[in-house]
This record gives structure tokens, sequence and C-alpha cells, in this order.
């Protein structure tokens, strides 16, 4: 990791900056402890919970019901290879993902459209496979897979022009957008889009375009996409003059204006790369594991990919662990409810408990006595964009 | 009631308000260490020191913002425990913030009633009741102001005249004003000094009134206190002191009150402005018609009441606002509307008012900070990659030459104190090869010992043949570096004199009228 | 009237306003039905944000409710009687699942208060957080419930809204439509005039109005702002778990995983349209729900010719999309611009006034002495 230039946290807080003396593995170390005390705990809260709703289950109070339910958990996402290859592949588009929220957040954006630009990606990937079904795989999948990335990037362009040109603050913008998204996939797939000879509303069987499989049942070489990026992004963000201008317009955009940077430009940049990372994990979601599109697609992913983006405090090595982590626990979900009877969801409570202890990062420090930056009780989550009401970007 | 004429030592009984031994500790710093202080009723007492030597921390002490870690104060003979501002405005204690505590979308009779509501039955406000005493208030001390009035649409001085009554509005017999004529010209500042003195004879009201301006001081103040770092160094009655002894005691070392300037050898002009006018964010032309010249080797400085187009004008001249019209010319070459960077290639620095806005990234390290005009081009980058070794050789240059105390290169910027973060801003613009430097409130908030450094380094480039543009409404600093003066009045650049014939009377009456007759501060709505 | 409807071009907005009129007092029942949900998340959000504290959590804080509300009259119906007990078909299971339903989405905003305003976290991080964790909980539960099927404790019978009001010409049918609703839809009738009213004209209006627009300048005339502040946060849950329950006890009488269905948001966006009134918002809520009402009825009776055909051809999700549309169009200040308050999203701080007041830790005040 080349990130010796920046706190890694998207947080803009001066102070908290690690001491020069420190070493590389100290301070990496010291970045560590916090996310896996939040880890920790919330399998605690998520054992409670199963506890305590343990007589629906099986009639009963059952205090071994968690140790069944996370035992049968890391089974199913690593006991086998299998499980660990299914692991890379639900961990696949949440690090894509997750690489967009966490770009944004490095600029001062907080792109909660992940989820729209991961459907418009994953739209104009089956799009792009439908029409190509008649070429070869060697021709089909870049043309499918390029769709899905200009479809996920035009769709973060959106937010980030208007964001640029008129304030429109990128929050409020992309969950409407999201919305939109619904809708016009609802439409597409349904309409113009929709397979002949299927029984309900999606898109064709993608045939030619589908991402070859690499090793196991689904282990698909998007998984290769994320394994890229990682490194990519991280070169983005820490090496390249680009990704200085990107981090400036997050800190200050102002200094940025005065440096000679281009403010507008690199809002709708970023905001265009985070949504081409979307689309990807959408591309590779679509053109890998469903190979069609349906029009009532059900997914969180985009919404997980924040959770990843703050557990790894978007930079590109915490989204990585965070995206295997919270692919790990989806892949291993389905065994979870199998074997424990715990349904799914499960893991969306654990997912928001863990970002709840990182946010109220003063409860686990005062459990683990975590040595803190001191003064007052702010949270390591302190605001990342600029105020909500800062519309007049200038 | 004491008669504010007699010398206050006359007075008996106990003082109104006495704080004793106060001692306030933050992590690293004492702010306040053992501050003693008496105030007695119907004085104006003066709080002098510098910026940071701990008047405000006193102040929020005494207002219930912030709790002494040690020390009491005393109201009426009687020790008390003020517990919050809401405490402290019940012992009839009221504070005008140097930043006006103002909420700019309500209302006069809103903002003053804020926090104090007459009600007309339990659930809704008394309106009328509200107006009727704010005009009567208005009315005594000469200010009447529409009580329906939008707060945003005020000038600076009717907003302070609006804090004013907010105090007056909760019978306050302590006032504390913060820095009250930063803001304001002189002219404003004689008005509310003659209303000041008008609460002590009328009402007995006592004023705590800080400030770091001696001659203001000498001139209001009953009794004078001067603290530095965080300690009671002595105490004046005005008449028995005068600006030398008293900035002796504020700085702890002689002080030249005016920076050796030397003399100016201007050449020709390098930049020239002509017919130039600019718009605000909303559109409006708030800079009208402004042309000058500045000269190789010469400080031009342009003095006026903050907002009246400076702001906007020094914006549009480094690129970080549109030119609706007019030229700029730089060394003969046309640069107008010309980008921030493209002005910086060919030698313009930038020293901005609010540095934590366009002149620093504070979560960044002091090495790309001081990289943040050259991260671009070798050596700091080759094609899209940076060179992280260049960029550090630099800073470390940098900090070497202008001083800066820092542990290191590597440390964030939000780590150094107000005067070396500042020293960062002006080494990484005096540096290189300049033409023109523009300076714009160049020491606010800094402690004299930064202000005499910057002051230095602004001449030093000026004897360097430099064009040096200097932009602030601190009168005494533009009066005490440049050369020739200039007025900013409601956009239009009034006129240009010779600073050695002018003096701060002249240039404050353009600063308030613009140079004719009508006195535009008695219209309530500026804008 | 046909004259009018054949004029080039202008003749089919004539027609389309003739048939709007036609239809409106038909749709207007259904289109107020779909507002009240998403009018009181409006309302929760106005009471955090013109405090100045962001919420995107409303959806989270409804869903929670509709559950709670659900299960909770579930689970008491079948211990006590379902009589009904009052006016509006209240029973005493509904009344305590409605009870539950603001009891659970105010403890949700008090988590969401003390991380924005004690904790000082991001706040649209924790609205995020309360959105998933909603999300997983209710689902959770709501599978595991699921399996022993409990009974539904039924719903709030509608107000009868007296003839002669009905029958006033031109205009009865809009008292039939805004009336005739169950007690929680009157509630919101009541809440928004209220609310309206306190905001410009009361102490707390006012003084919520200084807090959301500045804190600091609040604070130093005697304002407990982190008081305040945690105060209408805690309040406007009231109003999510007015909305969750109305789904679930009052619309409807079932729980869904995920049924708020982004209404949540849709009542942020209304609130933006609305100018943060909640008139202005309750205003929105109808307009919104207007256009999917319309969609409906271009569907079951179009209007004669070219124009029904034109309209039938438009794509039911694009009737779908355009509250979201619109509300973009507005934040881009293409019709009018609507101006959050000043200080919304900004976590109050008053360590931070104290520690601004020393200098920083200095090595380098003058070389004194």
């Amino acid at each position: 990791m080349t990130e010796g230039t920046a706190p890694a946290t998207p947080v803009a807080a001066p102070k908290d900056a690690p001491p020069a003396s420190d070493g590389p593995v100290a301070r990496i170390l010291a970045k560590l402890v916090l996310p896996a005390a939040a880890i920790l705990l919330a399998l605690i809260v998520g054992a409670v919970i199963m506890i305590a709703s343990s007589p629906l289950v099986s009639g009963s109070i059952d205090f071994t019901l968690p140790f069944r339910a996370y035992a049968a958990l890391v089974t199913g996402a690593v006991g086998s290879p299998n499980a660990i290859i299914s692991t890379l592949a639900a961990s696949t588009p949440l690090i894509l993902a997750g690489l967009g929220v966490g770009i944004g957040f490095k600029a001062g954006l907080f792109n909660i459209g992940a989820q729209g630009q991961f459907w418009m990606g994953g739209l104009a990937a089956a799009a792009a496979g439908v029409a190509t079904a008649g070429l070869p795989p060697v021709a089909a999948i870049p043309i499918a897979v390029g769709a899905g990335l200009l479809g996920g990037a035009a769709y973060g362009f959106i937010p980030g022009f208007l964001k640029a040109f008129t304030g429109a603050h990128e929050v409020v913008t992309t969950i409407m957008l999201n919305y939109i998204a619904v809708q016009i996939l609802a439409w597409a797939a349904s309409g113009p889009l929709r397979g002949e000879s299927v029984s309900f509303a999606r898109t064709e069987t993608i045939t030619t375009a589908i991402l070859p499989v690499i090793v196991g049942r689904e282990g698909h070489i998007g998984i290769l996409f994320a394994a890229a990026m990682v490194p990519l992004a991280s070169w983005l963000l820490y090496r390249s003059t680009l990704g200085f201008e990107i981090r400036t317009v997050g800190a200050n955009p102002h200094a940025a204006r005065y440096a000679g940077m281009r403010p507008r430009f690199l809002i709708i940049l970023t905001m265009s790369i985070a949504g081409l990372l979307a689309g990807l994990a959408g591309t590779t979601e679509v053109l890998g594991q469903l190979h069609h599109i349906p029009a009532a697609y059900s997914t969180s992913i985009g919404f997980d990919a924040i959770a990843v983006a703050l557990l790894g405090r978007s930079s590109p090595m915490g989204i990585l662990f965070a995206g295997l982590l919270f692919g790990a626990m989806r892949a291993g979900s389905g065994l979870m409810q199998i074997q424990a009877g715990i349904p799914v969801q499960m893991v969306s409570v654990l997912q928001a408990v863990i970002l709840f202890f990182l946010a109220a990062d003063v409860i686990v420090r005062a459990i683990f006595r975590i040595r803190g930056r001191g003064i007052g009780s702010s949270s390591e989550m302190q605001t990342i964009t600029q105020s909500y009401a800062d519309q007049t970007a200038k | 009631m004491t008669t504010p004429d007699l010398p206050p030592a006359a007075d008996s009984g106990p003082p109104l308000l006495e704080m004793r031994g106060i001692t306030k500790r933050y992590p690293g710093v004492v702010a306040n260490d053992a501050i003693s202080l008496d105030v007695r009723a119907g004085e104006i007492h003066a709080l002098l020191g510098e910026n940071g030597a701990g008047k405000s921390t006193l102040m929020n002490i005494l207002y219930g913002l912030a709790v002494p870690d040690e020390g009491e104060i005393l109201l009426n003979g009687s020790e008390v425990e003020i517990d919050g501002p809401n405490d402290a405005i019940r012992r009839g204690i009221s504070m005008v913030h140097q930043h006006f505590m103002l909420v700019p979308v309500l209302s006069v009779a809103e903002n003053i009633l804020l926090g104090e509501e007459p009600m007309a039955n339990p659930l809704f406000l008394d309106r009328r009741d509200a107006h009727v005493r704010i005009r009567k208030l208005g009315a005594q001390f000469g200010f009447e102001v529409d009580p329906d009035a939008k707060v945003g649409s005020l000038s600076v001085g009717w907003q302070q005249r609006v804090e004013i009554l907010k105090a007056l509005y909760r019978n306050a017999n302590i006032l504390v004003l913060d820095e009250p004529t930063a803001v304001l010209t002189p002219q404003e500042t004689r008005e509310i000094f003659a209303v000041l003195r008008q609460l002590t004879k009328e009402l007995g009201t006592s004023v705590i009134f800080i400030s770091h301006k001696l001659y203001e001081v000498l001139d209001i103040a009953d009794r004078i206190t001067v603290i530095r770092r965080g300690k009671v160094v002595g105490s004046r009655i005005p008449s028995e002191t005068d600006e030398e002894d008293l900035a002796q005691l504020m700085v702890g070392r002689d002080v030249q009150l005016t920076v050796d300037r030397g003399e100016s050898h201007p050449a020709e002009p390098v930049f020239s402005v002509t017919g130039l006018n600019v718009s605000d964010d909303r559109g409006h032309p708030v800079v009208r018609d402004v042309s000058f010249e500045v000269r190789a080797g010469e400080i031009l400085g342009i003095a006026g009441v903050a907002g009246n187009g400076q702001d906007e004008m020094v914006e549009a001249l480094v690129g970080l606002r549109r030119v609706a019209s007019g030229g700029v010319t730089l060394g003969g070459r046309n640069v107008t509307g010309a980008s921030p960077r493209s002005l910086h290639q060919q030698g313009v620095g930038f020293v901005p008012a609010d540095r934590h806005r366009y002149g620093i990234v504070l979560s960044f390290p002091l090495t790309d900070n001081l990289a943040l005009n050259d991260y671009y081009h070798p050596p700091y980058a080759r094609g899209m990659v940076r060179n992280d070794d260049a960029i550090l050789e630099n800073a470390e240059r940098i900090i070497g030459e202008y001083d800066i105390r820092t542990p290191s290169a590597t440390v964030s910027a939000g780590t150094l104190s107000g005067g070396n973060q500042q020293k960062v801003v002006v080494g990484r613009e005096f540096d290189g090869n300049l033409t023109l430097l523009v300076l714009e409130q160049p020491t606010r908030g800094l402690d004299v010992g930064s202000i005499e450094f910057i002051h230095r380094q602004a001449i030093g480039k000026r004897d360097a043949g430099v064009a040096v543009l200097l932009v602030s409404a601190e009168l005494d600093e533009v009066l005490e570096l440049s050369d020739r003066v200039g007025v900013m009045y409601r956009g239009h650049l009034v006129t240009i004199l010779d600073a050695r014939t002018t003096n701060r009377e002249e240039v404050g009456l353009l600063m308030a009228t613009g140079g004719r007759d009508a006195a535009p501060t008695a219209e309530p709505v500026a804008s | 009237m046909d004259v009018l409807y054949d004029l080039p071009f202008i003749g089919y907005v004539f027609q389309l306003a003739g048939w709007l009129i036609e239809i409106l007092p038909i749709i207007a029942p259904t289109i107020v039905a779909a507002a009240v949900p998403i009018a009181l998340g409006a309302l929760c959000g106005f009471m955090n944000e013109r405090s100045g504290v962001v919420n995107i959590g409303i959806e989270g804080m409804m869903l929670t409710a509709a559950f709670v509300a659900w299960w909770t009259a579930s689970i008491v119906a079948q211990v006590v009687p379902g009589d009904v007990i009052g006016p509006l078909g209240i029973t005493a299971p509904l009344l305590i699942g409605l009870l539950a339903a603001v009891g659970a989405a105010m403890l949700v905003s008090l988590v969401h208060a003390w991380l924005s305003i004690s904790v000082r976290a991001d706040q649209i991080i924790s609205g995020t957080i309360i959105t998933i964790f909603a999300v997983g909980i209710t689902g959770y539960l709501n599978l595991l419930i699921s399996q022993s099927a409990p009974p539904s404790a039924g719903q709030f019978a509608r107000f009868e809204v007296p003839e002669w009001l009905v029958n006033i010409p031109v205009i009865g049918w809009l008292f039939e439509a805004l009336f005739a609703q169950g007690p929680i839809g009157l509630s919101l009738l009541i809440s928004v005039v209220l609310l309206q009213v306190l905001l410009f004209r009361s102490r707390w209006g006012l003084r919520t109005r200084a807090v959301g627009e500045h804190p600091e300048a609040a604070e130093t005339v005697g304002i407990d702002v982190i008081a305040l502040r945690y105060r209408n946060v805690i309040l406007g849950g009231i109003f999510a778990g007015l909305a969750g329950a109305y789904l679930t006890i009052e619309f409807g009488n079932s729980f869904q995983g995920e049924m708020t269905n982004g209404r949540g948001f849709i009542a942020l966006a209304a609130l933006i349209f609305g100018r943060w009134t909640p008139v202005g918002a309750f205003a929105a809520a109808l307009l919104f729900t207007a256009s999917d009402g319309i969609q409906r009825a271009v569907r079951f009776g179009p209007p004669e010719g070219a124009l029904g055909e034109f309209l039938s051809s438009i794509p039911t999700q694009f009737y779908s999309s355009l509250p979201y549309l619109i509300t973009i169009i507005v934040l881009a200040g293409v019709v009018g611009r609507s101006v959050a308050p000043a200080a919304v999203g900004r976590p109050f701080s008053r360590e931070k006034r104290e520690r601004r007041a020393p200098p920083a830790t200095d090595a380098d005040e003058p070389a004194a002495a």
C-alpha cells in the first residue's frame, strides 16, 4: 500500500494523522483495531438477537443457536473450495461497487446511487449481451462488458453533472436516480428487451457474452476484474496527480480551485468513475451469475457497497477486505438458513450493526479501552460530505 | 450610580463584577493563567491583548460558554457560578461576538427576541409587544430599525446595532463587546462609541471592551487591563499611559508600531486593471468599473469596509471569479479571465483572507500543501505520476526558508498554529519568480510576531521589484504598508491617494461615504 | 367545450384539463390514501431538518414501525378481545399496535439523534445504518413469524363524512377524499396545519428555525441547541411511526418485507419539493401520488381520441418515475430553487468553539522577552 500521503479514512479530521514516529506496521495495525472490534461486537449483538428470537425458530430459548448459525455461516463461506469460490464471486460486485463509493468519499461525494448505477450497468450489459448473441465470445464479451461500464458511468455522470453545474446535492439526486433506475429496468426488461421465450418478465438468456468460468462452478472471470481494480484504484488515488486532485477536491474544494484544479470536472469525473465501477459490478453479476436481467431485479449490492466502503475506510485495500468479509457472509448465509434456520436477512442486520459500532466508535473505544484521539466524543465518521445545504457549487 | 467622569478608583463598595484567579487549560496550552479582573458599575473597561492572548476565552468563561478550571466569579460581591449563556443573560451579562451571532433569514425582531420571547399565550409569540419594545429602545439610542427587515439584508454596521439592541432588550448591565470595531469605518466606530458612552451614562451599564487596537482603547476606556499569553500583565488608566507603553505591555517587548517600510522605488506599471466589472454569486454587480495600475516595486493598498466588492474583485483578479467586463493585463499580456493556474505560471502569488478556504488543506501533510500549485509538472510529477521525493524536498526547503515551525514535513497542516499555517501559505505563494503578489487581509487573526514576519516579507518582495496589491479591511495595515491607497466603496474604486500625504480620517471618510456628503450608514438596508 | 377541444394543438391541453377535472373526484381518495404515509414521513423529515439534522433513515423508521404495529396488534389480538371500543374502528389491539409503532419509531429516532447530535457521526451514514438495519431485522423476524402464520388484527375504519358535506356541489368530493380516513390519516391533516402554524408563530418554531439555520447564534442567547435537536428528532419519530402503522393497520392489514418500498425516500423528496414546510410537503406528496393515480385512470378510462392514445402509449413506469424526476429538476433549480436550512447536516459542537478560542499548540509564539 502506498497511501503514506493521506489518512485513509474518508474523514477530514485534521488531528488524526498518526504520529510520524510510528512504523508502518504499527500504523496499519492501529487502523485494523477499530474495525476488528466493531465486527466482534456486531457478532455478539447478532448472537443476542438470535437467542432472543430462538423461540420463533425452535419453540424455546436456545443458547446454542448462534454457535450453530455462525458455524454454518463460516462453513458456507470458506468450508470448502467451492464455498471459497462462491465467497469470491459474491465479493466481486461488493468490492467493485465499494471502490466506486470509496473513490466518491475521497472526493467528498456521498454516492448513494451505487445501486442505480449497478442496475443500469447490468441492464446495458444485458442489452448488449442479448444483441451480440450472434458474435463469438471473444467479440461479444468485450462489447457487453464495455456497454456495462458505459451504462454505469453514464448513470454516475448525471448526478455528477447536476452537482457540478446546479449544486443539486448528490445524496438526494442519487436516491431519486435509484428509483428511476428501477422503473427504467422494469420498463426495458418487460418491454423492448423482454425475452420471447421466457415466461416471466426478463431478457433473453445471454449466451455468447457470458463471463467464462475459470475455476469451480461459479468462479467467473469477473473475480479477476475486482482483483485488478483494487491496485488500480490505489495507484490512481495515491500515486497519480489525478488522484491528488480528487482527494484535494474532497478535502477542500476551494483550495483545489485556487490550485488550478477544476472541481466541476473532477466532481463529474469522479462520479462517472464511481458509476463505472458500480456498473462493472452490475455487469459481473448479470454476465457472470444471472446470464439475464429480470424486470424486477431485487438486490441490495449497491447499498451494501456503502457499508463496504465505510468499513474499508474508503481505502482500496480496506475495501478489498471489507468486500471479502461481506461477500463471505453473503455466500455463507444460505447454509446458515438451511442448517440453523436463521433467515439470510441476519446478514443485513450484522452489516448495519458493524457500521453502527464504527460510527459510534466511542462505545467500542470504551469497551476495548482503545486509546483514541482524545478530545470529545466525535465519531470516526464525521461529515464526509460537505454540508448538505451547501447547494451552490462554484 | 457612579459618575463616570470621576476616576473609578473613587468608587466605593464592591465592584459590579469581579473575576478572581481564573485559570483555563486546554490540551497543551494554558489559555487563562490566574487572571483577575474587576469591573465597576458604569465604567468602560478595556481588555487589551493580541490575538490568542486569552481575551476571548476569559469572556467565554464569563458568558458561561466555557468552564474555568480554577478561580471564581463575583457579581455584586457574591460568588456565582455561571451555568451557560442562559444563566449569564439572566444575571445581566450580554455579549456581542466578533462574528455576529445573528440568524440571517430571521427578521430583526425575531433575532432580538430569540431566547427571550414574549408570549401572547402559552403557545404563540406576542409579536406586537416585541415590536413596540424594539422601536422604543431603538429610538432612545438613535437607531430606528425596521423590526421586520431580514437581518441578512442589513449592512454590517446595522447588524452590530441589532446585536447591541439584543443586549439592551435583555436589560444587560454588563455588556461585553469582542473586537466590535474590526468591521467598522472610523466614523461608524465613533458612532458606536457614542452609543456606548450614552449607555454607561444613562443606564449605568458596564462595558467590557475587547480590542487589540491601542488608540481605540485609549479613546473609549475608563480603565485598561492588558493580557499577554493568558496572564494579566498590567492595568492602566488612559490618562496615565500612551500607545508605546501599552504596546510594550501587550507584546512583552519593544515593538515598532509601524513597520519600517523604507523607501520604495517603483518602476513602470506591470499590472493594470481597466473598467473591471464583477458580479456576486446572485448575479448582482458588486465591482463596478474599477481601474488601477500597480507598478513594479510598489505596494498599492485597497481599503474599504468589508462587503464593498473587495472580495469579489480579488477573486476575479486571481482567476476565481468570472470577469463580467473590463480588462486585466500583467506585464503587457492580457490576462482577463485567466485561470488561477495560468496566472500562477505567469508569476502571480495570492495570499487569501481566509486561509482555511483557499490557502490550505488542513487534512493534508505540509508536503502536499506546499506543492499545491506545482504538483502537476516536473519535477513534482512525471506525466500522471507523482514524485514524492521532489515534493518532500520542496517542502523541506520552504519550511527552512520561511521558518515554519513544525515537527516534520509530513504532519498534517491542521496540527500547526494559525501563524504557522499562514506561513505555509506565504511560503508557497511567495516562492519562485513573482511579478505580482495579491495579499488579501494577509494577517487576519495572527499574533504580532507573525504579523511582523509577513509584513517584512511583503516589503522584501516589494523591494525585489514585485508589484504588490494589498486588499484589507484593516485600515491600519493598509496605511502602514502601502505606497498608494485606494478606497473601495459600493463596488467603485473611489480614489487613489498618496500614502505619505493622507491620513486615517481622510481614508475613513472615503470608506464610509465614498466621498459624497450623504451618510449612507444611516440607511438601515444596504446591500 | 367541444369547440375548445377542436382547436389545433391547444385543443389537447383543454381536453386534458377537462378530462382531469372529470376524473379527479374519482381518483382523489386513492391519491390521498397513497399520499398519507409519504406526507407523514415528510413531517418526520421536517422535524429533523428544520432543526439541522439530515434524516435519510425515514424509510427504515417507517419500515420498523409498520412491522411493530402489525406484529404487536397481532400478538395483542390473541390475548385481548378485538371489540371496537371507540370511533373509527378503534380496538384495543390496534390501539396498542399503534402506540407500539410510534414508540419503536421514537426509539430508532433516539438512536439517530444520539449518533448525529452527541457522537457527531455523519448524519447520512446514520440514516443509512438505520435503513439497512430495519430492512434486515424486519425481514428476519417476519420470516420467522410467518412460519406460524399469526392472525391479522384487522385495521382501523374510515370516518364517515356527513352526507351534506359530500353533497356540496363542485367541491364536495374534496371533503370525501380528505376526511374519509382512519385515525392516522386524520391525524396527518391536523399535524400539517398545526406544525405549519407553530413553525412561524410559536416560540418552539422560532427556536427551531434558529437552531436549524445558525445554532451558534441560538446557543449564545441561551437556547440549548443539543436538547432542542434531540427533542425535535425524537418527536419527529412519532410521524414516522404513524406512517409505518398506517401501512399495516389502517390502509392495509398485513406486513411484507420491505413493504415501505421507497416511501421514506419519496417523503424526503416531498419535503424538499415542499420547501421544508408542512403544508408544502403535504401538497408535494399529493402531487407525487397524483402522478400514479392519473396513470391508473389512463389505463382504465383514457380520454377519447388522439390524446387518449398518446397518454396510453406512455409506459406506466414513466408515471411512476415522475416524482423522482420532478424532485431532481427542482433540486437542480430548473424550476425555482429549494434551499435547505443552512445548518442541515452540520454537527453542532460546543467544544469546538471552546477549542477554537486558544491558539493551537504553539512552537513559535513570538520569541518573547
